[in-house]
């Protein structure tokens, strides 16, 4: 890795934007972020445009940022002061950041899938109708449909329909990744973030989450956080490499994972460091 | 080469032996206490010992109701007092407070944790009697010393509420910050966050706080008895003076040895003392400890 | 409606934490407007004359000196026990043994019984042995209360030790009773802090005293002289009717106070010491 630092100074960094933009319709934009974590330059001029109904997968090795950068999408790092976030994040026309709008409703649009499965302590059915709920959505007859159609949504319907006031935390991993899908869904959100969400799986779990992204970007744009190449490559439509913080290439899947344009990209496809 | 096997056989053993020791000084002190007062137990029915409020130690009467009632009266208020400002202090500090905040709070409650019983005495006879029997007082009862149930409350509420936050606050951050963030980024406010979820989550833990604290209010001594009045009529109302148990043993240790019998009654309210804390003890600590252990 | 719920909630609880500020502050207050006209050279330095209860002249001495000797001999007594059980628990039994973990649960049950019981009981003992109310009975009393409060700071510390520490000496030969020096050594930060809290703890307590230590206007030069000591000059002296004798209790009363502000000062120093040397 030592090696590689020079090079980054002697190469900046290629953003294809102007190319790419053109053949697909953006649901956030970033434009200049700049992150700084307890003083940490953490991340450096971050500009990317996120396609919609799309799945971007975005790429790195670890520790250079995109869980930060996932984070910042839906606001996560407001209560954590010792987090400083400048530049412009847009969803559609809306700033995320703007003073006048409230991170619930930012958050509302997005659904997040976290890296281990994080079921509230409640029973199933709590779980999913737990969103709707916070939005006023009371009457029982309205919450069980929605409950019902998220779990069909991410196939878990036939596996919980009998037992749905039982503790959620009694499912198995795999089906509890599932079930915060589900509930992510519920809110009807815009995007769907995904921080390195299938990693606890095991290779079976993986594949049925990596199924139901395919069969969502129909409705959502989809942005995920992959540690494996390899899911990356199964999945994605867009890529996006980031290293030491920054954003060094951008574009189709195919484009970036047979032509990469950066030094950088084609030296971590190669597996020269991960 | 033999020497230093030797000492080191000698150190296993004697360290193995102190902590069987350790566990043997708390049946012990059971032991002790239950054998003392057996007279009492035999020469009395336990109803009578402990529902009937008639205390003439010199007729060999003991009926311990009067003190087992101001007992319960004081640590019903003193955890009434003390447990919503205890569970709002510990929920502002583990969700809402910043760091620096938290740091500069924390010696605060280890300042109140650490001073005496007596002192906390002192002031409660210094500010809380006189303000109840001059200024509260009046506008509810014809007559109060101040020395009363609600002296005691207060004054107890005091002591146990760093206690609650202390542990309140532990069983808070135990939680995992997934799941806060899973709510939160469903949009869920950070007040919904922690009604629905985190508040749900530590309902075991907070159950066993209470338990601990009401444990350590029974238990109280020196502070409440400079401020609860040791009259041995039933309170009848908050302004009224009361007897708690631990009182009565603390105030009558002198006379014990004259009267026949209140040797052994003495004892047996500190063997109650002791049984009922143990117990109360026990199953907080196991309920806090298995939480401890799931954070993990 | 949402948001009027939480400010009003948040405006509660910064109320609440206030209020506990509050009320700190102003129990500091009081003590030390009390208690500072009367602590005058004369209070600290003589022993009260005339009887502690009607005598008008003197101070404190004795219950200064009193409760120096009685927690100096507690925290020996309880070193002796408290240190090697949690060495023995830690390092010798396995960490998570079933043995360690039940004298663990012991030591909890004993750390919450409150203080009136070790007195009763430690009354017991010394009426079984013929003793009278002394400076020994005091000790023994408060030797138990503050044993489970010694054994489980200790506790803590030790299990901070790692496992590299642990080895180190063995593989250069050493016993298990060397290793342990060792140990001890690294953590003594650690056990300093436990004493600082024991002793804040026990000099403080007067339900322990009460029937085991006795009180006297002298200092006691044998153990089984009784002892005079702060909580009880305070408690005692309180309620005299005469006033200088009132002022010997807020004098006694502020000077236990300001011992207790020093050692919770040197507790989070020691404390933060040892983190530093964790590292």
């Amino acid at each position: 890795m030592r090696d590689l630092s020079n090079e980054i100074v002697m190469q900046e960094p290629i953003t294809q934007f102007s190319k790419v933009t053109d053949s697909y319709k953006t649901h956030l934009s970033v434009d200049n972020l700049n992150v700084h974590i307890y003083g940490k330059h953490i991340l450096k001029n971050v500009n990317l445009h996120i396609p919609e109904k799309q799945i971007t997968c975005i790429i790195g090795p670890s520790g250079c940022g995109k869980t930060t950068l996932l984070r910042c999408f839906n606001r996560l790092h407001d209560d954590n002061s010792e987090v400083k976030v400048s530049g412009n994040i847009r969803i559609g026309s809306e700033d995320i950041y703007g003073s006048k709008v409230e991170a619930t409703h930012i958050r509302k649009k997005m659904g997040l899938l976290a890296q281990r499965p994080t079921v509230l302590p409640m029973s199933i059915y709590d779980n999913v109708a737990y969103g709707p709920r916070l939005y006023g959505i009371k009457k029982r007859r309205k919450v069980y449909e929605i409950v019902k159609h998220q779990l069909q949504a991410v196939g878990l319907w036939e596996e919980v329909k009998d037992r749905l006031k039982s503790p959620a935390v009694r499912l198995s991993i795999g089906q509890q990744q599932r079930l915060c899908l589900a509930r992510g869904l519920a809110v009807e959100p815009e995007m769907i973030l995904g921080d390195e969400a299938t990693s606890s799986l095991d290779p079976l779990a993986s594949t049925k989450i990596e199924e139901l992204f395919l069969k969502l970007k129909e409705n959502y744009s989809i942005v995920l956080v992959t540690h494996t190449l390899r899911q990356a490559k199964r999945i994605a439509d867009y890529v996006a490499f980031m290293y030491l913080g920054e954003m060094i290439e951008f574009g189709k899947a195919d484009d970036v994972f047979n032509r990469p344009k950066h030094k950088l990209t084609q030296q971590y496809l190669d597996g020269s460091f991960s | 080469m033999n020497l230093r096997l030797v000492k080191d056989k000698i150190a296993r053993n004697t360290m193995m032996g102190l902590s069987l020791f350790s566990i043997l000084v708390l049946l012990l002190i059971g032991v002790v206490l239950f054998v003392y007062s057996l007279p009492t137990f035999t020469d009395n029915n336990t109803f009578k010992l402990l529902f009937t409020s008639n205390w003439k130690p010199f007729k060999g009467e003991f009926g311990f109701g009067t003190f087992i009632y101001s007992t319960l009266y004081v640590t019903f208020i003193a955890i009434m007092l003390a447990f919503p400002p205890a569970i709002l202090c510990a929920l502002y500090m583990s969700e809402y407070a910043s760091a620096t905040v938290r740091r500069f709070f924390s010696p605060v409650i280890d300042l109140l944790s650490g001073i005496p019983p007596v002192i906390y005495g002192v002031w409660g006879t210094l500010t809380i009697v006189p303000y109840i029997s001059e200024k509260l007082a009046p506008h509810f009862v014809d007559f109060s010393t101040g020395y009363s149930v609600l002296a005691g409350g207060v004054v107890l509420a005091i002591m146990i509420l760093p206690l609650i936050v202390s542990i309140l606050i532990e069983v808070f951050t135990a939680i995992p910050a997934e799941i806060r963030e899973a709510s939160l980024s469903l949009g869920a406010t950070k007040w919904q966050t922690i009604k629905k979820v985190i508040i749900k989550k530590s309902l075991p833990g907070i159950i066993a706080t209470v338990v601990l604290a009401i444990s350590r209010a029974f238990g109280e001594t020196i502070a409440v008895l400079m401020v609860c009045g040791n009259f041995t009529d039933i309170p009848k109302s908050i302004f009224d003076a009361c007897y708690p148990l631990p009182a009565l043993i603390a105030n009558n240790y002198g006379e014990m040895m004259s009267i026949p019998g209140y040797e052994s009654a003495l004892m047996f309210a500190a063997f109650l003392l002791f049984i009922i804390i143990v117990i109360f003890n026990g199953i907080s600590r196991l309920i806090l400890y298995r939480i401890k252990k799931q954070s993990y | 409606m949402k948001n009027l719920e939480e400010r009003i909630i948040k405006a509660l609880m910064v109320f609440a934490s206030v209020t506990i500020l509050m009320v700190l502050l102003y129990i500091l207050y009081i003590i030390i407007s009390k208690g500072l006209p009367s602590l005058t050279w004369d209070m600290v330095l003589k022993n009260p004359s005339g009887g502690f209860y009607l005598g008008k002249e003197g101070g404190i001495l004795n219950a200064i000196i009193g409760s120096l000797m009685l927690i100096a001999g507690s925290v020996a007594i309880s070193m002796c026990v408290s240190l090697p059980v949690v060495l023995y628990l830690n390092f010798i039994r396995k960490k998570d043994s079933r043995f360690s973990n039940v004298v663990r649960f012991a030591f909890d049950i004993l750390f919450g019984i409150p203080s009136i019981v070790y007195g009763a009981f430690g009354f017991m003992v010394m009426i079984y042995f013929g003793l009278q109310a002394s400076l020994l009975g005091g000790i023994i009393a408060v030797s138990l209360l503050i044993i489970p409060i010694m054994a489980r700071s200790i506790d803590e510390v030790a299990g901070s030790v790692t496992q590299d520490m642990i080895e180190a000496p063995k593989s250069l030969g050493a016993t298990k009773y060397e290793t342990l020096k060792v140990i001890v050594r690294q953590i003594s930060p650690g056990i300093t802090t436990a004493i600082l809290l024991s002793v804040g703890r026990g000099i403080g307590d007067a339900a322990t005293v009460l029937f085991t230590a006795g009180y006297t206007d002298s200092i006691p030069v044998s153990p089984m002289q009784p002892a005079a000591t702060l909580p009880l000059a305070i408690f005692f002296q309180l309620s005299s009717p005469i006033e200088e004798v009132q002022n010997r209790a807020y004098a006694a009363a502020l000077i236990l106070t300001i011992i207790i502000l020093l050692l919770s000062f040197s507790t989070r120093y020691f404390g933060r010491k040892m983190s530093k040397s964790k590292l």
